[in-house]
């Protein structure tokens, strides 16, 4: 068989197979996103804090994620969460089995807790560079503390944290190949399975790079766009 | 603490593969950058382009990914790597993993010291031209130290990052810290074993910040010189005193 046909769809070829692959791991990235994101503002704000505590705890935090390697989080939270999981549901209920977490929820977490240490020192930066006028400004036409983040800071930070941001997001898609170690079925184990049936490793896993090229190609366009969008307005030196 | 008592060895001689795996990529990979950064600025397009893809390929693909197509797909082509005599590199998952690290870091590098070649000021190339340097003498002398000493920070966090990388080695059947770390989890099921291996990383890479931030002081003196006994207004407006 040639390697065309060994891409078709249908029963014969892996090309279904390894977009169903492609979907999860595009799944994956897209769920993180929003929690990562979460995390990033939190850590930020815990760094810039005036409470003393919770500024050491923000920068243990993104010490401690961003010198491990995702690979060791990665298992980190597969097993170590399951046993905390665990030891929690018995104490609840003391006649229950063993639950395990899905390898897709231990993806999405680690990953999370990845990029929220690295967003949280992006977004750390972007609230420093903000005027401080502008906060000021805001405070003495009298608005609330939500108001102020929502219609002040978050507009222009939008601007300072987006190139960094694109940068995380960028990594985050390559990251999620890490999750396919514990079974989960994303677009690098789905080409391991198609390797393991075809015997054509060269061209698969080609293949797969090709698929994530395109993924981190597509993303850098439409952040080339966002970064335009955001400096509309703003006057280059 | 049995644990550790038992599995300690393990876990250093892990830690002493995933140094010799991330220090030797690095070092390989900064011999091919340092071309590549001067073809990837060249005006030239059929140097820069080609440079460029690269970079691009190896940038925006997963390095776990980069190790599969060269571990394993170094299969499919066996019997022309056996014709070539080269079937012992590939056959290695030591040199697989090295080669894919060497292969990964270099883009990566060439892509930080492009910014430093681009960072270093127009007048002093100017001022070199001036002096009828040769393309040679300018690259060796004024623009790739500039770089360097520009892109150093950067490169720091790729030395870090490679490190951290490496760990996918352990995919591969390497017993570097990751691979150790599993191994005595499978023999064991003690999850504490994770924790020490997160520390020694954390340790590891704590000290190559540390150095790091020593050598910048070495290499960039000039932007950690003491501020003279009367600090300038500006200065001391801004908080610095060094």
């Amino acid at each position: 068989m040639n390697d065309l046909a060994l891409l078709g769809f249908g029963a014969d070829g892996w090309g279904d197979e390894l977009l169903s692959g492609l979907w999860v791991t595009v799944q994956l990235a897209v769920t993180t996103l929003p929690l990562g994101l979460l995390i990033g503002f939190a850590v930020a704000g815990a760094s810039l804090s005036k409470n003393p505590w919770l500024r050491r705890f923000g920068r243990a935090y993104t010490t401690a994620a961003r010198g491990i390697p995702e690979l060791l989080t990665l298992f980190l939270v597969y097993n170590g969460v399951a046993i905390l999981l665990n030891a929690a549901w018995r104490w609840f209920d003391p006649q229950s089995g063993f639950v395990e977490l899905s390898p897709f929820v231990a993806g999405v977490v680690a990953l999370s807790v990845v990029f929220g240490a690295f967003a949280g020192e992006v977004l750390r930066g972007a609230f420093q560079a903000l005027h401080p006028g502008q906060v000021e400004a805001g405070l003495a036409v009298g608005l609330s503390r939500l108001d102020l983040f929502w219609f002040i800071k978050l507009p222009q930070i939008w601007r300072f944290a987006l190139p960094g941001l694109g940068n995380l997001w960028v990594n985050l898609i390559k990251d999620t190949a890490l999750v396919s170690i514990i079974a989960l079925n994303d677009l690098l184990r789905m080409t391991n399975i198609a390797v393991g049936a075809t015997k054509k490793p060269f061209t698969f896993f080609l293949l797969a790079c090709a698929a994530y090229w395109i993924l981190s190609i597509l993303s850098e366009i439409v952040l080339a766009r966002l970064e335009t969008r955001a400096n509309r307005g703003i006057r280059r030196a | 603490m049995t644990l550790i008592t038992e599995y300690g060895l393990a876990l250093v001689s892990g830690a002493w593969l995933t140094l010799k795996l991330s220090g030797l990529a690095l070092l390989f990979g900064a011999c091919i950058a340092m071309p590549m950064a001067i073809a990837r600025s060249s005006p030239r397009r059929w140097l820069a382009i080609p440079v460029r893809i690269y970079i691009s390929f190896f940038r925006g693909t997963p390095m776990l990914a980069q190790l599969f197509l060269v571990y394993f797909g170094a299969g499919q082509y066996r019997h022309e790597l056996q014709a070539l005599d080269l079937w012992w590199l590939f056959r290695d998952p030591f040199y697989c993993a090295l080669l894919t690290f060497i292969l990964n870091t270099a883009a990566y590098q060439a892509e930080l010291l492009r910014g430093g070649i681009l960072g270093v000021p127009l007048g002093e190339v100017e001022a070199a031209k001036a002096y009828g340097m040769s393309a040679w003498l300018r690259y060796r002398l004024v623009i790739l130290p500039h770089a360097y000493r520009i892109a150093f920070p950067a490169l720091g966090n790729e030395v870090i990052l490679l490190l951290k990388g490496s760990a996918i080695a352990s995919v591969v059947t390497l017993f570097d810290l990751m691979g150790q770390t599993r191994a005595i989890f499978a023999k064991t099921f003690d999850f504490s074993i994770y924790l020490w291996a997160a520390l020694l990383y954390l340790v590891i890479t704590m000290l190559i910040v540390r150095l790091w931030r020593y050598l910048e002081k070495r290499i960039n003196p000039h932007l950690y010189r003491q501020v003279m006994v009367t600090p300038a207004p500006a200065a001391a407006a801004r908080g610095q005193t060094t």
